[in-house]
């Protein structure tokens, strides 16, 4: 269970750019369900995303992740959380170029220090997983929009994370890519990990899937459908 | 433990897999890298040579030598000077020497003569430094034509050749009995070049020398240190052109570290916070850029120093050779022997490994230390 609690997010707060993101929001979001962001461009989803995510700090508020406060831990600790709790699927690929799609989806594990074989065969059966396996060995440049996406699929799960966060997801795929992810992320869900994502895509928050549809609005929220 | 040297051996395997994908760029750097590590080393290799044979040459100079002044130039001494010297208390022995220069139209080059002290070379003989063995096509055996003071020619006969490890002094040397000497350039009987003196207690040296100058008052005595510093200058004076080379190589260096650490690509960066954004900490970041940094510069330093070493070993500093061929015109083949100590090696690691790896890893730890945040948009 993660228990949000007040938060507010300010950018370039005292300066004259100053702007609250996040003005005040508390949620609580259930493990092993799938919750889904929605609002117009600007509202706040990805900014939420990542105060959830321990990417950045809460300007107020707190935020609990099952019985742990995260906001105020050092920064070691909120790297330790991300990495082993949080797997992220972001609103643009970000993979690293010039690497191969499997060196790639391994990177998150790279500092764990775990044998690189055992990390090597857990990547390939996630490659297996997500139909990619011919794709492990080619380049990240040369996959399609949809390749590339599930190659940072098996990115977010290849430390194994309770709780996978994915911004956008479905932006830059086509209908039927949209589908096969949310496919994806209901196996997922089966599985038993908690989802967190954000879209104005109605492909996304109509899928059966998805559990609760948070309509944020301004950094805040506005109305919630189950 | 197991998973600390595991932890590193992934990050070096990612740095390593990063630094190939721009072979070319990484390439270029690595060679300009190299080169300068090898003129820095050759420079250092080379001078400390030079100090070394310097230093050799010394040991067998003696303690102190008078020279008779004549309106503050170096003139010819009667050897009946020797009987004042040795009746100077702690002086333990007194010699007079005879050396000098002699230039061969042949070749155009000055050869050094000198008696030796020891009467191993036979009249009408002589021993000659392989230099200019070399210069006039003469082996063993061979005689070389000198024109004497009065314009008529002398011949010896080369009775030995010295080989080149001797090193940079015997290169031009020419060893030949006194009588030879004598008659070349018609030098009296009675006088010598300069005398040699030993003394009992080197503690002395200052007073004895002050004795002699009382005693003789048309002489100077040049101590053994004095003619360190002498050699020095010389040495110095073509190390000035070395030192340019050494600091335009530092220079370079600093370019090329300066480069380094203002110029982190956007790409770059964009990476760190990719990294970061899915877990790996600011430490891990900077582990990796520090291997980067060895890596590089490890792989510039060892082929540099080991070809730098060559240099100065195999071909004697071949490509200083134009800046230091006046030294004489029998320098080319002159063989040095090279010294390597770990301090020498040890300084060069720190000249060039260090800073370079320093100069990786901070401007990565600014692009490390911000939120991961950024990578979400
Ligand atoms: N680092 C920052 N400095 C200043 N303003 C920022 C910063 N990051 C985000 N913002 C602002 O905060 C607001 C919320 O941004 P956010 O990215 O969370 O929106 P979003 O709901 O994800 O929008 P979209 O649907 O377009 O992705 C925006 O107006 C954005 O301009
Ligand atoms: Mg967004």
């Amino acid at each position: 269970m993660i228990r949000i609690v007040e938060v507010k997010k300010v950018f370039n707060a005292g300066k004259p750019n100053e702007f609250a993101a996040i003005q005040g929001i508390s949620l609580n979001l259930e493990d092993q369900k799938a919750t889904v962001l929605k609002g117009p461009s600007g509202s706040g989803k990805t900014t939420l995303l990542s105060l959830i995510g321990c990417m950045a700090r809460p300007t107020g508020g707190r935020i609990w992740l099952q019985e742990r406060e995260i906001t105020s831990l050092p920064e070691r600790f909120l790297t330790e959380i991300r990495r082993k709790t949080f797997g992220f699927v972001f609103q643009q690929p970000n993979l690293i170029k010039g690497l191969t799609a499997l060196e790639n989806a391994l990177l998150p594990a790279y500092p764990l220090g775990e044998p690189y074989g055992d990390i090597k065969k857990r990547g390939l059966r996630l490659f297996d997983l997500l139909d990619i396996g011919p794709k492990a060995q080619s380049k990240v440049e040369w996959l399609s929009g949809g390749e590339a996406q599930r190659v940072t699929i098996a990115r977010a799960l290849i430390n194994d994370p309770a709780i996978i966060i994915a911004d956008e997801p479905t932006a830059h795929l086509d209908t039927t890519r949209s589908r096969e992810f949310m496919d994806i992320l209901g196996r997922l869900k089966g599985e038993g990990k908690t989802l967190i994502l954000s879209s104005h895509d109605p492909l996304v928050f109509e899928s059966p899937v998805v559990d609760r549809v948070i309509q944020v609005r301004d950094g805040r929220i506005e109305s919630e459908t189950e | 433990m197991g998973a600390r040297i595991e932890r590193q051996k992934n990050i070096l395997d990612y740095t390593l897999a990063a630094l190939l994908r721009r072979k070319r760029k990484n390439a270029v750097l690595v060679l300009v890298y190299t080169l300068i590590v090898f003129l820095l080393a050759s420079v250092v290799f080379f001078s400390r040579s030079l100090q070394r044979e310097a230093a050799d040459l010394l040991q067998g100079a003696p303690e102190m030598i008078v020279q008779r002044q004549v309106a503050g130039r170096h003139e010819l001494i009667p050897l009946a000077y020797l009987e004042k010297i040795k009746k100077i208390r702690g002086v333990q022995a007194a010699r007079g020497r005879l050396w000098g220069y002699y230039y061969d139209p042949v070749v155009g080059a000055n050869y050094t003569l000198l008696v030796p002290e020891s009467r191993e070379v036979a009249p009408g003989t002589m021993a000659v430094g392989e230099g200019l063995a070399r210069l006039r096509l003469s082996a063993v055996g061979d005689d070389i034509e000198f024109r004497t003071h009065d314009g008529s020619l002398k011949e010896l006969k080369i009775a030995r050749i010295f080989p080149a490890e001797l090193g940079l002094v015997s290169s031009d040397l020419v060893l030949v009995a006194e009588e030879d000497f004598r008659g070349l350039f018609g030098m009296p009987r009675e006088l010598v070049t300069d005398l040699a003196v030993q003394v009992r207690n080197p503690k002395e040296l200052p007073t004895i020398a002050y004795k002699i100058a009382e005693a003789l008052p048309d002489t100077r005595q040049i101590l053994r240190e004095e003619i360190l510093r002498t050699y020095d200058a010389v040495f110095n004076w073509r190390g000035g052109i070395l030192i340019a080379i050494l600091s335009g190589s530092v220079l370079a260096f600093i370019l090329l570290a300066w480069d380094k650490a203002s110029g982190m690509s956007m790409e770059e960066r964009r990476e760190i916070g990719v990294l970061k954004a899915i877990g790996w900490e600011t430490a891990d970041v900077i582990q990796m850029k520090c291997w980067e940094g060895l890596a590089i510069s490890l792989t510039a330093f060892l082929p540099g120093v080991l070809l730098a070493y060559a240099h100065v070993a195999l071909t004697s500093a071949g490509l200083f050779e134009p800046v230091l061929k006046g030294w004489a015109v029998l320098y080319p083949h002159f063989s040095i022997k090279p010294y390597l100590d770990v301090s020498q090696v040890a300084a060069l690691f720190f000249l060039a490994v260090v800073p370079y790896t320093v100069a990786t890893i901070i401007p990565s730890w600014r692009a490390a230390i911000v939120d991961p945040d950024a990578v979400m948009r």
